[in-house]
Formats: C-alpha cells, structure tokens, sequence
C-alpha cells in the first residue's frame, strides 16, 4: 500500500477526513480518482452534488437539460437568485468549482434519453439518481443494471422520502424489483403539482451523497436491499426489506430488457 | 386491529390521518375492511386480478407481502402494515 499524495492545500483541505478512521488517506485518495455522476441539478442533486465536490470526488458529471427558475430556489441549493434563467448545468459548475477547485465538473446539458444514456453513463464509478420522472428513473435504472455500475437512488413527495442503492450483481435488487411497473400515468402527482418541502430533498439528497462516497471509499455497509423511508411531518426514518426478484426483466434470472427501451411508452406518458 | 401506516398520496382518503386501524385474518380481509372505513383507501391497492399492484408494494412488518402470500398474507393484532406507492420527485 503506497501513501496517497496530496498536496498541502488537499492536506488542509481533507484533514477532517483524512484523519477520519473509515475514510482516512487511502479513502480519501480513492474519492480524488472516482468518478460519480449526479443525474439532475435538483432537489436532490443539489446537496449530493455539493457534499460530493466538497468531499473531493475527483470527476463529477452532472446532467440536466433544464433551467433555473425561480420556484426552484426554495430547495435547490446549487443555484442563486442572479442564476434565474441559466442552464442549472452552468449555475451548478459555478457553485462546485467555487467549494472546490480541484473538482473537475464534467456537464451534460442534455436530456436523458434511450438514445445518449449509455454514452453519458458509461465511464462512470457511481451513478446518483436526482431525477424528477418515471420514465427517466427506469431508463437510469436499466442502463446502470446493463452497465454494471452502482446506482444510489432517491426519491420524494411532498414530505416523504426514500432512498436505497442498487448495486448490480448477484441477488442484489433493483428498481424494477422494487417497483415492477411504473403507476399508472397521472395517479402520481409530481413535485410541481403537488408541492414539496424545501428541507426534504435536502435529507434524501444528502443520503445519496452519503452511499456514494461509501460505495467510493469501501466504507461502512451500502443501503442495499434495504429501503430508507423518511417522513418529515413525523420525523421517522424506517427501513423495509427490499428482495432481489428472479423474475425482474432487467436483473432477474432470465432477463428480457437487454437494450434500453422507450421508457415514455413504458411509463405511458407522451413525451 | 391492525395498524396501517397510511402514505402521504393516500391520506385523502384517511381524512389526513397517517395511521389507520383495521380488522381481518388477512389482508385481501384487512383491505375489504379499510374500504369500508375509508372509501377509496385501498381499492388501488388491488389489481384487476385481485392481487397486489406492481406500482405499489404493501410491508406486513417490514417484509415484503409480495412474498408473504400477496392478499392472502397473514395478518393478526398487533401487526403493521405499511403501504407505499412509487414516487418520483426529485
């Protein structure tokens, strides 16, 4: 085992993890060279992304095609009232690279779809779920399963959250064990019809943000085939049994999704 | 009774309550019962085929009914029962 190098500033900079017993150098040289990637410059993506740059992860990916508006502003801590209007992928690097500098913030400003997920995902050690739509968590869901690489999911409404990490390989679940088939288009209302607490993403994000530097640094025990609930309004965190299916289409025994698929028709929306 | 823990998406039909108590041996039974006390609670937690949807998962005690038995899992005093629908804000 070689002695990670760091330069004074990183020394400084990383002390509090560097002397850290779990993370220590070794872990903290394992987050300089990991790269993760955040899907959505959100709720979500905000602390997770924030949390991640501040802890030094090396390459850190952002997607998101959207702009920031100002109903944003009341949880999606990346951006600023003066970024009203901007790509939340710009907004967002600006944010990062003034917590840390030496966070190379790699920007998709481009919508996921069936078509560019496996060249945007590809690459990457560690995939984040901040999305905000069915369609989106599948196809992120399905192409972190066909690549193999681990999937630190989120998700929330209105005061509720939830949180697991899908890493693929052997009797580990997925989303699709989780949650077979999306709702049905419409039973869901989303965060813009429905509201959602400012603090909540907040939580759930920084959960993500968590798992992955775990997953990174080997530390602890990853939230697998364990799923976190969290209710706000009753301050509870419980977790459930979350079961690997053999019959699950992407991860089960016989799998029959083996390419990306048109996950609007799957979801039944029209996009 | 049985103690349901009712999810925000559903709580219309609880009058904003997030527990509810229920009765039954099991919980095809519980559900029929929460119907009649709270119309609409659990009629989307039954599929056309009378067997648990796929968009929504029901814990008895935090395993999986699913794998308990579905409707025909059984349910006795005491037990909790959590119901939880797939969301996907972000």
């Amino acid at each position: 085992m070689t002695e990670p190098r760091f330069t004074e500033d990183e020394v400084l900079r990383y002390a509090r993890h560097i002397f850290l017993p779990g993370i220590g150098g070794e872990g903290q040289a394992k987050l300089g060279r990991a790269k993760v990637l955040v899907i959505g410059a959100g709720g979500l993506g905000s602390p997770a992304a924030m949390y991640l740059a501040a802890a030094g992860v090396g390459t850190l990916g952002l997607v998101d095609f959207d702009h920031v508006d100002l109903t944003n502003l009341q949880r999606q801590l990346l951006h600023d009232t003066n970024d009203v209007g901007r790509p939340k992928v710009d907004s967002a690097r600006e944010r990062l690279n003034d917590l840390n500098p030496n966070v190379e913030v790699l920007t998709h400003d481009v919508a996921l779809t069936s078509a560019n997920a496996m060249d945007i995902l590809g690459g990457y050690d560690v995939v984040v779920d901040g999305t905000d739509n069915f369609p989106v968590r599948y196809l992120v869901n399905d192409a972190t399963q066909l690549l193999g690489i681990p999937l630190v999911y989120g998700s929330i409404y209105q005061f509720e959250g939830q949180a697991s990490v899908f890493l693929p390989g052997r009797d580990n679940p997925c989303y699709r064990c989780l949650f077979p088939e999306p709702p049905p288009p419409g039973t869901v209302p989303s965060c813009a019809e429905a509201g959602v607490f400012g603090v909540l993403p907040g939580i759930i994000g920084s959960i993500q943000a968590v798992e992955a530097i775990k997953l990174v640094t080997g530390a602890g025990e990853p939230l697998v085939g364990r799923l976190l609930l969290f209710d706000a309004l009753a301050m509870d965190f419980t977790s459930v049994k979350l079961r690997w299916d053999p019959d699950c289409p992407v991860c089960g025994k016989s799998p029959t999704v083996t390419e990306l698929i048109d996950y609007d028709a799957f979801c039944g929306v029209t996009p | 009774m049985i103690e349901v823990k009712v999810p925000t998406l559903l709580r219309r039909h609880t009058g904003g309550e997030p527990v509810v108590r229920g009765e039954g041996t099991t919980l095809g039974e519980l559900f029929t019962d929460l119907e009649s006390r709270h119309p609409g609670l659990t009629s989307g937690l039954v599929s056309g085929d009378g067997g648990l949807p796929r968009h929504v998962n029901v814990y008895v005690n935090g395993e999986d009914a699913r794998y308990l038995g579905a409707m025909a899992t059984v349910v006795s005093d005491g037990d909790v029962v959590s119901v939880l629908p797939a969301v996907a804000g972000g």
